[in-house]
């Protein structure tokens, strides 16, 4: 089945003449129309879009362009602008939201050949660790309809589970990408901070933002990466170092790899959660990699950190969503201030609403000093901690989540519960860390993930580890029960 | 002397001479129509970042540079978080605890001639706002965000003006010095310069502060001097009648003359200030320092002692003709064509007829219509006694109006003056025996009448005699 092809194996096909471009985004979009009715995974459709570019792709093609990326199909989230779109961040706000401009990424990937079948659920403006905040509803975990696919980017991991496109895009503020692909049974990369350009990603946290993929395999994900990555001057954070050959890394052996063991990330984890991490180590080590154990003490800092941090940087990143110039507008406000209040009480949700006023608060004369001063510190302590850490390992490893994807509704009016759920994640995005997570196994028949961190621009080294996992393992190739085919 | 010592601390909003804005490609041009020149970052559209104009860091530093200040190495933008409709992201981005410059100081000239040196605590970038609109709209408001994103640099004084005339002193210096630098074209109608003034009093020889208010939007110097005056009347009857100060923002309403409040220190914005997290610190090595420190100009201080050096000009006339570099140039240009001794004459030109000509028809001195050429040629028959003084207002007249050289106006006009000593004594026997009654007088020890006799002879040579001459002809035939 083509939805079960590898972007490799899909580029061979395509060259080889034995499907289309336009086959192939009929063939996506059909099963979109399928089977997204029960997951929600997409919240706009578009079909013409794909099909103009699918064929403009098949025209590259006959003249000789062989990009990887050239005729694949991908789903992006719904954070990224797209040029005549519908970008709505997964918000009543920008419910009516059509973007006159691309993102970089978008662009990048245009420019790639890729074919955009639509836009992905996703929490409101990135903030969720289940994606129930949206304003479009929850997204379903493809592996169990009753649970969710986790979030921000639940939307992208649940398409890319469902194989309703090759692979997706995503965003990672505090855990969004390797969160939710955990949950799913995908392979989610969230790149170094400033590998990926932030402009036009509708920010969240802009110290914490990175933009990454969604896909089934290390090897697919090198690829997209690798279209993706590279120096924007358009985003002032944006780095300016060469993108190194990800997919020529990826079978590099591993013997010598000294791997670290995050001993903060096995407390209190379940058993049977941990004997998966114990297990994937075994694989490691046969492969020729070295493990020892790692401490790093502020770690357990990092949730209160982060709940000080991102908040903060949205409360000021979303005043712009005042009813003046985009967006959701009340109707009939009596004055300016009345214009302001109704519309952003009636256009954001209460998660987002949460934590503008919780950032408001930390920023506020008076509690400065005592948040989000001191989150800086810690914040600073943290990303001294992974320095010192990789002095002595080339990779940190530990769970992605501290358990399987859990009932739609369960968390959601416990914040606290909900945000403990990014505790292994977040730490990588504080130090601003690259961190990928791949399916180590299942628990209750869900998948559970395996998370590495590895140091600044360290891409090629944890894509090559994912692969030769991969290589001998076939968790990846695992497919949610009833979309196989 | 009154009771009370005025204390004043101006903030100056300079805005920079940047083709673009301070962190978007827009044009930063004048008068456009509304919204032509704001692009999506202006805008605030979702997802846009800012990148850097370097162009604004570099005139923020020759401004450090010359008033003396330090150029941190290590600056921060961070984010002013407040909702208004004409500030589309709902912060402003600008400079708060660290600024690009720290611990400048200028000196200013008083009346009395005593120069008084006052300290600027620091110097920032930051971008201005749009502009809301209320004329001409029925029951709603236009918003133009051409402005929005054009850089400033908002200068901060130390508080140590101590009337309105130092204040404006100070504000007219520091006016001079942002046109020296070629970084803000000065243009006050168009707000390109305003000040925001802190104003204060305190009985006199007390070391304590007083409460200050701050007045808003100052955007003449004249404003500024008015606003100052009213202000600490204000304060000081408020003082006097038992009553306080409170610390609030004042508007100044030139056509009441009066400040009034806008918010109190209670209602004050409590801004949130926070590093911009998508603007990386700005960074600023010796050696970007040193390439801005070669564009320096000399500067309008060391312009002045050059010209009491070199020229022997009182310090008040250097002043003067040092106060724009285009000023200071075209006097420098009239004098290279004449001599250093002649320097004077030159400069009392250049601030007197050349000066009151150019205001009469409100140009400026790069559009003058006598050009240097034109004026030290002018001069030079003055100095060769071609002609006397007077007769070279006329002709500088005649230049002005018809654009020839004074040369070629002398001779078309026959105004060359005589020095032909035997033709004028002739004229001065036919005067003295025209008039024997004054003669009489004058012998008598009517000393005055020497004038009248000077101004019969240059009468009966229409004005054409050279008056050096004249008295000392006069003097011989009279004694």
């Amino acid at each position: 089945m083509l939805h079960n092809l590898s972007i490799g194996e899909l580029g061979r096909s395509l060259t080889a003449g034995e499907i289309s471009s336009v086959e192939l985004a009929r063939h996506f979009l059909g099963r979109i129309e399928r089977l997204n009715p029960a997951l929600n995974a997409v919240i706009t459709l578009t079909a013409d879009h794909a099909l103009n570019e699918a064929a403009a792709a098949d025209r590259r093609r006959a003249a000789g362009d062989r990009a990887p990326l050239l005729g694949i199909p991908l789903i992006h989230k719904d954070i990224f602008c797209t040029d005549g779109v519908r970008t709505s961040c997964g918000s009543r706000m920008l419910d009516n939201f059509v973007a006159p401009y691309d993102a970089t990424v978008v662009t990048r990937l245009k420019d790639a050949g890729a074919v955009m079948l639509g836009k992905a659920n996703m929490d409101e403006f990135a903030m969720g660790s289940s994606n129930e905040t949206s304003f479009y509803g929850p997204v379903k975990n493809p592996w169990d309809l009753s649970k969710v696919p986790g979030g921000s980017s639940g939307g992208s991991a649940a398409a890319a589970a469902a194989r309703l496109a090759a692979y997706t895009t995503g965003t990672d503020t505090g855990g969004s990408i390797r969160q939710p692909a955990a949950l799913t049974g995908v392979t989610g990369v969230k790149p170094t901070y400033g590998r990926v350009s932030r402009f036009g990603m509708i920010a969240f946290a802009s110290s914490l933002d990175q933009a990454g993929v969604l896909a089934r395999s290390a090897a697919d994900a090198a690829i997209v990466l690798q279209a993706m990555a590279g120096f924007d001057p358009q985003d002032s954070t944006s780095i300016d170092t060469p993108v190194p050959d990800y997919s020529a890394a990826l079978d590099q052996p591993l013997a010598g790899l000294k791997i670290g063991l995050l001993r903060e990330f096995f407390e209190g984890l379940e058993a049977r959660n941990s004997a998966l991490i114990h297990d994937a180590l075994k694989v490691y080590r046969s492969l020729g990699a070295q493990t020892v154990d790692v401490s790093l003490p502020h770690l357990p800092l990092s949730v209160p950190t982060y709940y000080v941090v991102a908040p903060a940087e949205c409360s000021s990143n979303l005043s712009r969503f005042d009813g003046v110039r985009f967006g959701y507008r009340c109707k009939e406000p009596r004055d300016l201030l009345d214009l302001y209040k109704r519309s952003r009480g009636e256009g954001f949700g209460a998660e987002v609403k949460r934590r503008i006023m919780t950032g408001t608060y930390v920023l506020s004369a008076g509690y400065f000093d005592a948040y989000y001063l001191k989150a800086q510190k810690v914040r600073r302590l943290i990303t001294d901690d992974f320095r010192a850490a990789f002095t002595q390992v080339d990779l940190l490893i530990g769970p992605t989540t501290p358990t399987p994807a859990f009932a739609i509704g369960a968390k959601i009016d416990d914040p606290i519960t909900m945000y403990l759920n990014d505790i292994y994640t977040i730490g990588a995005n504080l130090a601003g860390l690259p961190g990928l997570s791949l399916p180590c196994g299942f628990v209750d028949g869900l998948p559970m993930g395996l998370q590495l961190i590895g140091p600044h621009f360290s891409e090629s080294k944890l894509l090559n580890a994912a692969h030769r996992f991969q290589t001998a393992t076939d968790w990846h190739h695992r497919s949610p029960p009833g979309y196989e085919q | 002397m009154s009771d009370w010592e005025v204390v004043i601390g101006l903030e100056i909003h300079a805005q920079l001479a940047t083709k673009s804005k301070i962190f978007s490609g827009s044009a930063t041009a004048y008068g456009a129509p509304p919204n032509t020149q704001a692009n999506l970052v202006d805008l605030a559209y979702p997802g846009v970042l800012p990148v850097l104009n370097v162009e604004a860091v570099r005139m923020a530093v020759k401004f450090g540079l010359s008033i003396g200040a330090e150029v941190a190495r290590r600056s921060v933008f961070a984010r002013k978080n407040y909702f208004y409709p004409d500030l589309p992201k709902g912060y402003q981005i600008s400079q708060y605890e660290l600024p690009v410059v720290k611990q400048g100081r200028l000196q200013i000239v008083l009346d009395d001639g005593t120069v008084k040196t006052v300290g600027i605590t620091r110097a920032h970038l930051e971008e201005d706002a749009g502009k809301s609109l209320h004329e001409g709209l029925a029951h709603a408001s236009g918003i133009d965000l051409n402005r929005a994103g054009t850089p400033l640099l908002e200068i901060v004084s130390e508080p140590d003006m101590r009337s309105a005339k130092e204040a404006v002193a100070y504000m007219k210096k520091i006016h001079t010095l942002v046109r020296y630098l070629e970084i803000c074209d000065g243009n006050m109608q168009e707000g390109s310069f305003r000040c925001d003034a802190n104003v204060s009093v305190r009985p006199r020889g007390r070391e304590k502060f007083g409460t200050r208010a701050e007045i808003k939007n100052l955007n003449s110097f004249r404003f500024v001097e008015k606003a100052i005056h009213f202000e600490v009347a204000r304060q000081i009857e408020l003082l006097e009648s038992g009553g306080t100060v409170v610390q609030e923002t004042r508007l100044y309403d030139s056509d009441k003359d009066e400040t009034r409040p806008m918010r109190s220190k209670e209602e004050a914005n409590d801004y949130r200030y926070f590093p911009d997290p998508d603007l990386l610190p700005v960074q600023i090595d010796e050696s970007f320092v040193s390439a801005v420190r070669a564009t320096l100009p000399e500067l309008p201080d060391d312009k002045a002692a050059r010209f009491v050096r070199d020229f022997h000009l009182s310090a008040y006339d250097a002043g003067v003709l040092s106060a724009s570099r285009e000023l200071g140039a075209y006097f420098e240009s009239v004098v290279a064509q004449l001599s250093p001794a002649q320097a004077k004459l030159a400069a009392n030109w250049v601030m007197g007829e050349l000066s009151s000509a150019l205001n009469r028809d409100s140009l400026d001195i790069g559009a003058s219509r006598v050009s240097p050429l034109q004026l030290s040629g002018l001069l030079a028959r003055i100095v060769d006694q071609t002609i006397s003084g007077k007769i070279a207002k006329e002709v500088f007249e005649a230049m002005w109006s018809e654009g020839d050289s004074a040369d070629a106006i002398i001779e078309a006009s026959g105004l060359k003056q005589i020095t032909d000593s035997s033709a004028i004594e002739g004229v001065i026997d036919a005067v003295i025996a025209a008039n024997p009654k004054q003669l009489a007088d004058y012998r008598s020890g009517k000393d005055k009448l020497f004038g009248f006799f000077v101004g019969q002879t240059m009468k009966a040579m229409a004005g054409k005699a050279n008056p050096g001459v004249v008295n000392e002809r006069l003097k011989k035939a009279l004694d």
